[in-house]
């Protein structure tokens, strides 16, 4: 795997921004209604995180250090707001149903995390990896809690029925409270089968430690063990 | 012999009472207002209640199998969980709707946080919650609850109170009202709170509180009408909720300053929710909200240990 298929796998898979770094919630938990508003709100953060990362990895040695992070919000902002005006023309509906979300895109900490983390630190080319891959994996944790909640509160699947016409659906799953339940069981599902994430690398290899089963690299008894 | 010589650090509390005889005792005061319902709703109201214990106990014993604990369903915990929910219930409910109730208040709301005595709010009425706001067509459809009594169809008394109308306050207090299976008649609940009390497990300081409160907040803003104030009192939910829900060891203050602070909040918001709230019933979600002030309450009043805080001369 090259360094560029390894930024693209490491945001899917090893440091997916919801599933394992767990930023960027806000807009995860509000707008996932609907499987297809997380395929509309993570491709517009998609295309906003690797254009801004290209810029910001572009400037990285123009900007002082000092006002680093307006300058970052500055052309975050920028893309955003171009990002709002085209999905306001060419998608009416999906812009409707996302709201106040779109522009809140700009305060999104997956962005100016990947910004300050990665961007700053690394040329335009290989930002670009990373913003493609965060982004993706940031689409595909929205399209999952969204196609769930979907499918629990309202039986249907990009709204195609897909549970039988018998099925009363659980609304609770398509308002605030349905999303903290599917973002948990997902996250617990990710971690107890052990997917190759960042936190969860290094238990496989060794015994579990102390009386807890959980798989934190940050974990006292982890680093209990890792003394002896 | 093994007993007599067990060291162990004070307090050395002797005490024969067990969850078990505990949980048996609040079952037994939940008898009286479960054979009401029956009797008045028939025998849905019956398989709701079986049904609703049912899923509660095969969730508690699945959920601890699954997860290699030891199994506490013998403490029956889950059975009382089970019976305050299907108590909960329209009567005319379909029966899966409960179950899946059970199951919640269950595995989500007791067994994810730890188990009997971690829950931090009561698992019953969270359930409960979650049906109202999953299932509100099938939940506040009370108006084929008339089983033998023509009269009764209907808006429910809260409802017609909140509309202005007039309740007759006898009806209430028998129960011969639609409304949950369990909430219905006065007498039958105040057997079982009275029960409670006399075999001391519950103080009356949370009912009492709790009630008092409610009774001059709707006195005050409801317009200084001692008959309506009483209606309801007897109407909706509010008896149930405070011998039996706001009185939950697990979720309640422990401290007795605590418990009043606890009711008199609980009487606000209840009346706060009957007055202004969307719905004319309030008492599940002001109860539930409590549970999550029980910690802060319960540290504003924690008692100072003896010889501590005193002034120096």
């Amino acid at each position: 795997m090259n360094k560029y298929m390894e930024r693209i796998y490491n945001g899917i898979w090893k440091e997916n921004p919801i599933f394992v770094q767990m930023i960027g919630l806000c807009p995860t938990l509000a707008v996932t209604t609907s499987a297809i508003n997380g395929v509309g709100m993570g491709l517009s953060t998609t295309v906003v995180l690797v254009l801004a990362n290209i810029l910001i990895a572009a400037l990285r040695k123009i900007i002082p250090d000092s006002v680093r992070l307006p300058a970052e919000i500055v052309v975050v902002a920028s893309f955003v707001t171009i990002v709002d005006m085209l999905m306001e023309g060419f998608t009416p509906d999906l812009y409707e149903s996302l709201g106040i979300y779109i522009p809140l895109i700009v305060v999104n900490c997956i962005i100016l995390g990947r910004a300050e983390a990665y961007a700053m630190k690394n040329n335009a080319v290989l930002s670009a990896f990373d913003g493609i891959g965060m982004g993706i994996g940031f689409t595909i944790a929205l399209i999952l809690i969204g196609a769930f909640r979907e499918l629990i509160g309202a039986g249907m699947i990009f709204g195609v029925q897909i549970m039988p016409a018998s099925y009363v659906p659980v609304s609770i799953f398509i308002l605030a409270p349905g999303a903290f339940f599917i973002l948990a069981i997902l996250t617990a599902v990710q971690n107890k089968l052990k997917m190759p994430s960042a936190t969860n690398g290094s238990v496989k290899k060794k015994k579990k430690a102390g009386g807890c089963s959980g798989d934190c690299l940050s974990c006292a008894g982890h680093d209990a063990a890792k003394a002896e | 012999m093994e007993k007599l010589f067990n060291v162990s650090s004070s307090p050395h509390v002797r005490d024969h009472s067990t969850t078990q005889s505990l949980m048996l005792d609040v079952i037994i005061a939940m008898i009286p207002a479960s054979i009401y319902g029956v009797w008045q709703f028939g025998l849905n109201a019956l398989l709701v209640l079986i049904a609703t214990v049912v899923a509660c106990v095969v969730s508690e014993y699945a959920y601890e199998r699954f997860m290699n604990k030891p199994i506490t369903i013998a403490d029956g915990s889950a059975v009382v969980t089970g019976m305050i929910l299907a108590l909960n219930m329209p009567p005319q409910i379909p029966v899966w709707v409960p179950m899946v109730g059970g199951v919640f208040a269950i595995v989500v709301v007791k067994q994810l946080y730890g188990g009997l005595g971690q829950n931090f709010m009561n698992p019953a009425l969270a359930a409960r919650c979650f049906l109202l706001i999953s299932f509100a067509g099938l939940m506040n459809d009370f108006s084929s609850a008339s089983l033998g009594f023509d009269s009764l169809s209907g808006a429910t008394p809260l409802a017609t109170l909140r509309a202005g109308g007039e309740v007759d306050l006898a009806s209430l207090i028998i129960g011969r009202i639609p409304g949950t299976i369990g909430e219905v008649s006065v007498i039958a609940l105040l057997i079982g709170g009275i029960y409670m009390i006399v075999r001391k497990v519950i103080t009356p300081v949370i009912p009492l509180c709790y009630i008092g409160t409610t009774a001059v907040f709707l006195f005050i803003f409801g317009g200084f009408d001692v008959n309506y104030t009483l209606c309801e009192i007897c109407a909706g939910g509010l008896i149930f909720g405070a011998f039996f829900m706001a009185t939950d060891y697990v979720t309640s203050p422990l401290t007795q300053k605590g418990q009043v602070v606890y009711g008199i909040v609980l009487g606000l918001m209840t009346g706060i929710f009957r007055l202004w709230g969307a719905s004319p019933e309030g008492v599940s979600y002001a109860i539930i909200l409590c549970n999550l002030f029980v910690p802060l309450i319960e540290r504003a009043t924690l008692p100072k240990a003896f010889g501590k805080g005193g002034t120096k001369k």
